[in-house]
């Protein structure tokens, strides 16, 4: 069945793919088992919308997975069932009144009750102009009573203008009216009780409550999963996966974020704590570029999500030191008596080679099936046309989200789901480019050195003059913005 | 340091052939509740190599793990509530884990094992 889905007006990317992993978990591709590419939902839109219209229309199976997606979803603000809708008031009435009465009377009961919302995108209705719109449905014949707290049925009707410009969309958008009955809507109460600005225990790169939720939804994460996040610094996207009863484990090279945070009362254990989530079931000091698993352990966490530091606002560290790996020393002997606190020296570590750690990790450590959810950082003055992701054998890539950050560069968060079993190959391979990244240190962390992409004058990187680069915009802005 | 933990580490030097099971040296062992999630621990116990749990339960004082286990036993109430207990609510918070071939003890502070290796290890 069709439902009318409509979302918020934010991270456009990140839209449709959270109700394709929502429908994923609830159950809306039965068949799924089977084949190997994963299955997804048909969408369509209304006459004359753009893709990036908050309005769409979507398939799906009963309103009880309707519903489920919409109560779990982080940007969906409704799904309704639509009675009507038309490019005027009269073709409304018309498209409501030849709506099967069947599907209608049901929830038009004497005895039920109900309430009438008026909505409108890009424009403010007054009350009174309200009131009136209300009235003029009279043509149904509503016998329940009118309850504004928490009615029976909740109907809704949505009104989208013609500005042509500034109302937050493509000029193509044209006036569009629904009418529909909700199945159900986000919680959007979750992001304020959320929001970092109310976290105790913070670091610079925290995930933003919206964006760990997000991450937590395409990972599926849900109660009796095992989630692990490599570079779990405060634990932020951790957090998103802990509300939805996902159980979780992270490590840091960073023994300081891990053990000791800002004191007893505001460290990692005590983010779960303020919102009354369960504890992370392991926590811990390890390398990426060397993880301590025991050899034999494999497909035991259902999904990895992290934010890999890729060098812009903070870069990573591998264990090593930078003298070492150039090999203009040899290793330092730790003295038997200073083992104890020693502190191992790191290196930079770079983007290359670090998504190569984490996609080799997750081909061994995640379930058949499980999902790989991170983010990427594009620049954004590449001439080339298509950005080029990550890829390994044992993963298919099914959404990438584009979230621009700044003029320069973006971050892209990918979803991979693992569809090939871990081979002895594919570990040997792994195995000799670990190899490669250490003999050649130097040249893998000079290549691709986002920082200096990101930071430098824009003089030093285009010596032909002209701003050429910042005109051509894939993205349209909204009231000069991107969302 | 949960004992689901400790079941997933080994040491991870250069040149160490055998680095699992840690031993653990146990300075404080702390209990902490958690709610019971069959499935998962199900799910676990298909991953867990049981002579090292046994084992490490043993070292953090919890002796109610029976030698020998097969699925079977995950039919058990009893076995599941156990085995709960051992994986998920007993911790170590400080002490140390051991590798069974070099002797390198890796530390326990506040509950977080510091798995990092030394220059000359890596």
């Amino acid at each position: 069945m069709w439902y009318l889905c409509v979302f918020y007006h934010r991270l456009l990317d990140y839209r449709k793919p959270e109700v394709e992993s929502l429908a994923h978990l609830f159950g809306a591709f039965e068949d799924e088992q089977n084949g190997d590419v994963p299955s997804q939902l048909q969408w369509k839109l209304p006459i004359h919308h753009h893709p990036d219209s908050p309005f769409h229309f979507v398939n799906l199976p009963s309103e009880q997975v309707a519903r489920s997606i919409a109560n779990r979803s982080i940007l969906v603000k409704g799904m309704y069932e639509l009675w009507g809708e038309g490019g005027s008031y009269e073709e409304l009435k018309d498209s409501v009144l030849s709506y099967p009465d069947e599907r209608k009377l049901p929830y038009l009961e004497a005895g039920s009750t109900f309430k009438i919302t008026v909505d409108s995108f890009g424009k403010v209705m007054s009350l009174n102009e309200q009131k009136e719109l209300i009235q003029g449905l009279a043509y149904i014949p509503f016998k329940g009573q009118v309850k504004l707290k928490n009615p029976d049925h909740n109907f809704w009707l949505i009104e989208i203008d013609n500005y042509g410009r500034n109302n937050g969309l493509p000029p193509i958008v044209q006036r569009r009216i629904f009418f529909g009955r909700e199945v159900g809507g986000a919680d959007r109460k979750l992001i304020p009780t959320y929001q970092l600005k109310s976290r105790t225990y913070l670091g610079p790169t925290a995930m933003d409550a919206e964006m760990a939720f997000l991450m937590a939804n395409q990972a599926l994460a849900t109660s009796g999963k095992l989630i692990y996040d490599p570079f779990v610094g405060t634990g932020s996207i951790l957090v998103g996966a802990a509300h939805f009863g996902a159980l979780t484990m992270g490590a840091d090279i960073d023994i300081r974020v891990v053990r000791d945070g800002r004191g007893p009362n505001c460290n990692v254990w005590s983010n779960f704590e303020q919102y009354g989530l369960p504890m992370p079931v392991g926590l811990l000091r390890a390398d990426n570029n060397r993880p301590p698993w025991r050899s034999g352990l494999k497909e035991i966490f259902d999904a990895i999500i992290c934010d890999p530091p890729y060098g812009v606002r903070a870069g990573g560290r591998k264990s090593g030191g930078r003298k070492l790996l150039k090999g203009a020393v040899e290793p330092y002997v730790v003295p038997e008596d200073k083992r104890t606190d020693h502190i191992p020296s790191t290196a930079p570590y770079s983007l290359v080679e670090c998504v190569h750690d984490l996609l080799d990790l997750a081909a061994k450590m995640l379930a058949m099936r499980g999902r790989l959810v991170f983010f990427y950082p594009v620049l954004r003055d590449d001439d080339c046309a298509e950005t080029h992701f990550p890829e390994h054998p044992c993963f298919k890539l099914i959404s990438s989200s584009e979230q621009i950050l700044s003029s320069r560069y973006s971050r892209v968060l990918l979803t991979m789901v693992k569809v090939g079993a871990y081979t002895k190959e594919i570990a040997e391979a792994a195995r000799l480019k670990h190899l490669e990244f250490r003999e050649n240190h130097v040249k893998w962390l000079q290549d691709g050195n986002l920082h200096s992409a990101v930071f430098s004058p824009i003089d030093a990187q285009l010596p032909e003059a002209g701003d050429s680069k910042f005109i051509k915009d894939p993205k349209p802005k909204y009231r000069g913005k991107y969302v | 340091m949960r004992l689901l933990t400790h079941n997933m580490l080994s040491s991870n030097i250069k040149g160490v052939e055998k680095g699992f099971p840690l031993r653990i040296e146990a300075e404080k062992v702390v209990e902490k509740p958690v709610e019971m999630n069959a499935d998962f621990l199900r799910k676990m116990f298909e991953k867990v190599e049981w002579k090292a749990f046994l084992e490490a339960s043993r070292s953090m004082g919890y002796a109610q793990l029976p030698e020998e286990v097969d699925s079977g036993m995950l039919e058990s109430d009893e076995f599941l509530s156990r085995f709960h207990h051992a994986l998920l609510e007993l911790h170590l918070e400080e002490g140390a884990l051991v590798c069974p071939e070099t002797g390198r003890r890796f530390p326990v502070n506040k509950g977080i094992p510091n798995m990092l290796l030394h220059e000359d290890e890596v």
